[in-house]
């Protein structure tokens, strides 16, 4: 919670005066049921109308008073909460695409992306409230304590009495509250993952007639949160009555008191009308509190969830090194690998490419090939063993450095809901000539310019509206529109026929010819012209070398080779 | 005319979310009884307390046996009005939850009933919004603000009669005030309604954009476009954020101006009470007159005034809340007032012991009316044979496939199974006669096996790994630590395209529907593991009709027909001799391949 309240720290000046005429037109409000008991006790008995009416009148100015400094300070409360949230939600989403890759995976997108909507909703709803009633409620109650006090102290203290009693009541409560709020969290999670999955799964829910079976997942789900929140609901739900019976239970103590001190003398009648004045007013904030109680619990909850995203330490750390190596463009030295420490999921790589040569990585589903390319990226960290890019250990470059230094088509890549233009700039800046000529070299500008608008043409979110084959040659443009030092293809050209695959080859042969190209592939024919060529079985290499002296010395390499030479793909 | 349809809308969403809650009425009439006895309770102890103070002040000296035992029916009162307002929110607990239960259920169930053009023309993010933040909010006005609002109908009413039982002619006053209330809320909440439905619309603009974002955070780290990204969210963040403060400021006016409306009106109960007091205590009003009022009546009428007041005041802070509800129960009822796929025919048939004869008869059809995809396309696929769809990409091959399925209707044209055409069919018998893989591979959250057994639901074990073993994955699942148990996590790391797309063709295998369609079915995996497979893809083909887009060229060329699909039409058609033969599209691409 501490650490979500750091953001509020730049609004300090700002909060302080919008306190400040808070208090004003509190205070203006508050003195008008003084103003009233001196009508009542003082000025009604010199039987002087225009009095009344005179006191009357100042009644109605202050009130304009309160009126005038609520609506500022609420609308300066309201700038505050906006920018407040504004940084935070930004804060929270830039950390979340920083995160390591690990990282991600122990959270889970779907609790990502609620942390970043829901919760951040939840904090921003206290904030605001805390700020339009925070101030008030406060201030009726401690303004409203000190007049009681000035007027009777005796009568007062009997009231202030109860405080401490309803303070620890609803601590106690409130401390219960937080939990039960993030279970409740925890449940939308689940809410919100089986309805996005069913969202993008629904051609095959369709297809299986699976609606029954969905809602059924999804009932369980709904209900659990029905649940939790029915749970954190019902212990919180005693707050406001408890608050409320224990300071009426304060008004019938002091109406008993006040009567044993008029009767002695001690206090006149038209005070304990004021007392109850007062009182209303002071139950009044105190409802307020309770309600903020359980706004509070509820965004502490939130915040925490937030908090933990945003102290996720950053496990990007830069390490020096100032070797250098004129010759050798990409090292991997001896790699190993493994996701979760049981299996290794590539073990003992080494290799060496010079500049501007061609590696091609073949090998079965799960051998480990998108594996090797996270680890070059640095998605994820070897497990022993280093990687070098021009005689630098990787994790010495910084991140601009790395990402400079790469273009990459990956497997089912990313397309979003922009035009095709920017979906191949990808935010960077990249002139236009230079999209063209790259989604030439990827055989994508004949298409695209055969689209209504061209390169100004709208893909859909994921590229629904574009066959796989056009998806992919956008990728490979966006990869190769920088001119990029190392050019990644992952599986980036499964979906091409033959004819367009061998122009793609030809073509990057001729533009790319600086770039060190890494192709990771299910075809031979997309890698037998490649310098070296990786055999990958189990995290394991068991061939490494160029197409010819793979074909006789590596079995399984023939295997796949021969296995495709009858039936060379076509689309 | 414009305004009066909007009018009439907000009017629809408050009866129909007023529906939603009196479905509930068992709870719902409890909670009205619950508010009226807590409210009738603590609107005695003001009585009570007015009763005693007249006996601190009576004439004689301090009535001590009056005094107290009014105290002790305060203590009573308000002691039981916790208990009841305690028990009232429970009920409204269990009252919001299970109306934001149905809601959820009902939004969900109708997601599901959806054309599937919906999701491909709406973001994930946006539709999710929908169900966690839209029905979010409804909820806590339900929870809330609800019960606020009877209670503060209810006190209103009981303050008012006990005013008028103290004095009726101070009444008046609030006949000016409460009028002057009404019209600035009814005036301002017109004012501030249409910003609160624009609030609404940004945030879902905001999810949208996370989820989307979120799902290429991979890729934009490769690029290192995360400070990019960062500030294009940011934008959203930012117009979504002013769209809460537009809203905000211009809602923030309303409670203090009620507030001091309500101020001013105590400020005259003070002065004409002051005044009838005055009068009633020199005798100038006679006791038993209308007019006449005591010490003890000023501050109880006082007190009710206050009380009056409050949950108007209340309300105009509650209004803002309902603002915020209407927008998003609209944003709700929007989608479950969306067209779902038409209903079945009333005389649609139910498809029993389908044979598998496949026709499509001059279909035209395209995704939006003015881009035709498909243009007059017949072909037809008897029982048991195989149709290869072979073209350049973007010719329309997976639009076939999508009007297969019904996952959309054609324009024109009609497509046939057994003869019978596909619209007047069950849709879900006609989507069950099919099994489908498909290149974007869909696995959810679950084990392995809950996975596989998706295809068929009554599969045993045995079934389930024999499917498995088929689709050459049974000894990397067995190589797991939880074996069939493993659970699978979406984007997770511990399972790759290929062996994803593995599984879904296992849960192919499970199933026993006469017709077969292969989207680019082995596209993730890789072709040794493809040629190991393939004897178990033929013995998934045999004996049904097949439908199969693929890049290996054995398979197209074994298929008994072989559509080429170029523009939309078909432009070649035909076994992989006769096309060879003709010398056309296809048999240059064939060729191609030695060159």
């Amino acid at each position: 919670m501490k650490r979500i309240l750091s953001y509020l720290k730049p609004f300090r000046l700002r909060m302080t005066v919008g306190f400040f005429i808070k208090v004003t037109g509190t205070m203006a409000e508050l003195i008008l049921p003084y103003i009233l008991t001196h009508i009542l006790e003082n000025v009604i008995i010199q039987q002087n109308v225009s009095k009344i009416v005179f006191y009357g009148i100042i009644m109605v100015l202050f009130s304009i008073v309160a009126c005038l400094g609520n609506i500022i300070a609420n609308r300066m409360a309201a700038r505050v909460t906006t920018n407040f949230s504004k940084a935070m939600r930004k804060d929270l989403f830039t950390k979340t695409l920083y995160l390591s890759s690990a990282d991600t995976d122990a959270f889970t997108i779907p609790s990502l992306e609620s942390r970043i909507t829901t919760d951040t909703y939840n904090v921003h709803n206290f904030i605001g409230m805390m700020q339009r009633m925070g101030v008030r409620a406060p201030i009726l109650l401690i303004g409203g304590i000190s007049l009681t006090l000035i007027m009777d102290s005796a009568l007062a203290l009997v009231m202030i009495a109860t405080l401490p009693v309803i303070f620890i009541t609803v601590y106690s409560i409130s401390r219960k509250g937080v939990p039960l709020y993030t279970k409740v969290q925890k449940s939308v999670d689940n809410m919100v993952r089986v309805a996005r999955e069913d969202v993008q799964g629904i051609r095959v829910i369709k297809a299986l007639s699976k609606n029954e079976h969905e809602n059924r997942r999804y009932y369980k789900v709904n209900s659990e949160l029905s649940k939790q929140e029915k749970h954190a609901g019902t212990v919180m739900g005693i707050v406001n009555p408890i608050m409320t019976l224990l300071m009426n239970l304060g008004i019938a103590a002091v109406v008993a008191v006040a009567a044993v001190r008029v009767s002695k003398g001690l206090s006149s009648p038209a005070t304990v009308i004021a007392f109850m004045q007062y009182f209303t007013l002071i139950s009044m904030a105190m409802m307020s509190l309770s309600r903020m109680f359980v706004t509070y619990t509820k965004c502490a909850a939130s915040a925490n969830r937030i908090a933990e995203v945003l102290d996720t330490p950053d496990k990007f750390t830069i390490t020096e090194d100032t070797r250098k190596d004129e010759n050798i463009h990409i090292c991997f030295d001896n790699v190993s690998f493994s996701y979760f420490g049981k299996k290794q999921n590539l073990q003992n790589i080494s290799l060496s490419l010079k500049k501007g040569e061609r590696l091609g990585i073949i090998g079965a589903t799960g051998s480990g090939k998108s594996t090797f390319i996270k680890l070059l990226l640095r998605f994820y960290e070897p497990e022993s063993g280093e990687i070098r890019i021009n005689g630098r250990n990787i994790t010495s470059y910084s991140r601009e450095e790395l990402s400079s230094m790469f273009g990459v088509a990956l497997q089912n890549d990313f397309i979003c809901a922009d035009t095709i233009e920017e979906n191949i700039r990808f935010g960077r800046d990249i002139l236009e000539e230079d999209i063209i000529r790259a989604a030439k070299t990827a055989q994508a500008h004949d298409f695209i310019t055969a689209t209504e608008n061209g390169y100004a043409h709208m893909l859909s979110s994921k590229g629904t509206n574009i066959s796989g084959g056009q998806r992919q040659r956008i990728l490979i443009s966006r990869a190769i529109a920088s001119n990029p030092e190392i050019l990644i293809l992952d599986d980036s050209s499964s979906a091409l026929d033959y004819k367009t695959d061998a122009n793609l080859r030809r073509a990057l042969d001729e533009n790319m010819a600086e770039s060190t190209v890494i192709t990771v592939a299910q075809r031979v024919s997309s890698v037998k012209n490649c310098d070296h060529i990786l055999v990958l079985e189990d995290g394991k290499v068991i061939g490494q070398g160029k197409h010819e002296w793979l074909l006789e010395n590596c079995a399984e390499y023939r295997e796949i080779s021969e296995s495709q030479m009858g039936g060379a793909f076509v689309e | 005319m414009n305004k009066t349809v909007r009018k009439r809308d907000n009017k629809g969403i408050m009866l129909r979310l007023g529906r939603y809650v009196l479905n509930q009425w068992h709870l719902f009439i409890p909670a009205v009884i619950f508010t009226l006895l807590s409210n009738q309770l603590s609107l005695l102890g003001p009585r009570y307390s007015g009763a005693a103070i007249d006996a601190i002040e009576a004439q004689q000296g301090v009535n001590f046996p009056v005094v107290w035992e009014n105290v002790i029916k305060m203590i009573v009162c308000y002691a039981l009005s916790a208990i009841l307002s305690y028990v009232l929110a429970v009920i409204m607990i269990h009252l919001s939850q299970k109306i934001t239960y149905k809601m959820r259920k009902e939004l969900f169930e109708k997601l599901n009933t959806l054309p599937v053009g919906y999701f491909d023309t709406h973001p994930t993010g946006d539709i999710i919004s929908h169900l966690s933040y839209d029905i979010d909010t409804i909820n806590s006005t339900l929870s809330h603000d609800l019960v606020q609002v009877m209670t503060s109908v209810y006190t209103v009413v009981g303050s008012l009669i006990f005013m008028w039982q103290i004095s009726k002619p101070m009444i008046l006053i609030f006949v000016f005030t409460v009028p002057v209330s009404v019209f600035f809320t009814r005036y301002r909440s017109k004012k501030v309604r249409p910003l609160f439905r624009k609030r609404s619309k940004k945030y879902g603009e905001l999810n949208g954009y996370a989820e989307e974002m979120l799902s290429g955070a991979r890729t934009i780290e490769a690029y290192g476009r995360q400070d990019v990204i960062s500030d294009r969210f940011n934008d959203r963040n930012e117009s979504a954020m002013n769209a809460y403060y537009d809203a905000e400021y211009n809602a923030a006016m309303l409670f203090p101006t009620i507030n001091l409306i309500n101020n001013v009106s105590i400020a005259l109960v003070a002065i004409f009470g002051g005044i009838l007091y005055m009068y009633s205590q020199s005798g100038e009003i006679l006791a038993g007159s209308a007019f006449f009022i005591s010490l003890g009546g000023v501050a109880q009428f006082v007190q009710y005034s206050r009380k009056f007041a409050g949950p108007i005041n209340e309300f105009s802070n509650i209004l803002h809340e309902f603002q915020s509800a209407f927008s998003a129960a609209e944003r709700v009822f929007r989608i479950l007032d969306e067209a779902p796929e038409p209903l079945d025919l009333p005389d649609a048939k139910e498809l029993k012991d389908v044979d598998g004869n496949a026709e499509l008869d001059n279909i035209t059809f395209g995704y939006t009316p003015e881009k035709t995809i498909l243009k007059n396309v017949s072909a037809s696929a008897p029982k048991g044979k195989t149709v290869a769809i072979v073209g350049p990409t973007g010719a329309g091959k997976t639009t076939i496939i999508n009007l297969l399925m019904r996952f959309y209707d054609p324009q024109s044209g009609e497509i046939r199974i057994d003869s019978i055409p596909s619209l007047k069919i069950k849709r879900s018998d006609l989507r069950l006669a099919f099994t489908m893989v498909l290149q974007d591979t869909w696995l959810f959250h679950g084990t392995i096996y809950d996975n596989i057994v998706y295809g068929r639901e009554n599969a045993s074990m045995d079934e389930v790994k024999a499917a498995a073993e088929a689709a050459r994955i049974d000894g990397y699942i067995e190589s797991l630590p939880d074996g069939y148990n493993t659970v699978l996590s979406d984007d997770g790391v511990n399972i790759s395209k290929g062996q994803r797309q593995l599984i879904t063709i296992a849960r192919a295998f499970l199933s026993d529907a006469p017709m077969l369609i292969l989207d680019e079915a082995t596209s993730n995996v890789d072709s040794r593991t493809e040629i190991k497979i393939q004897d178990a893809m033929n013995d998934l083909m045999k004996g049904r009709t097949c439908f199969v887009i693929a890049h290996r060229l054995s398979t197209i060329q074994n298929a008994d027909t072989i559509l080429v699909v170029r523009d939309g039409e078909i432009t070649e058609q035909g076994n992989h001799d006769e096309l060879i033969k003709l010398g056309g599209f296809y048999s240059t691409l064939y060729n191609s391949q030695f060159s």
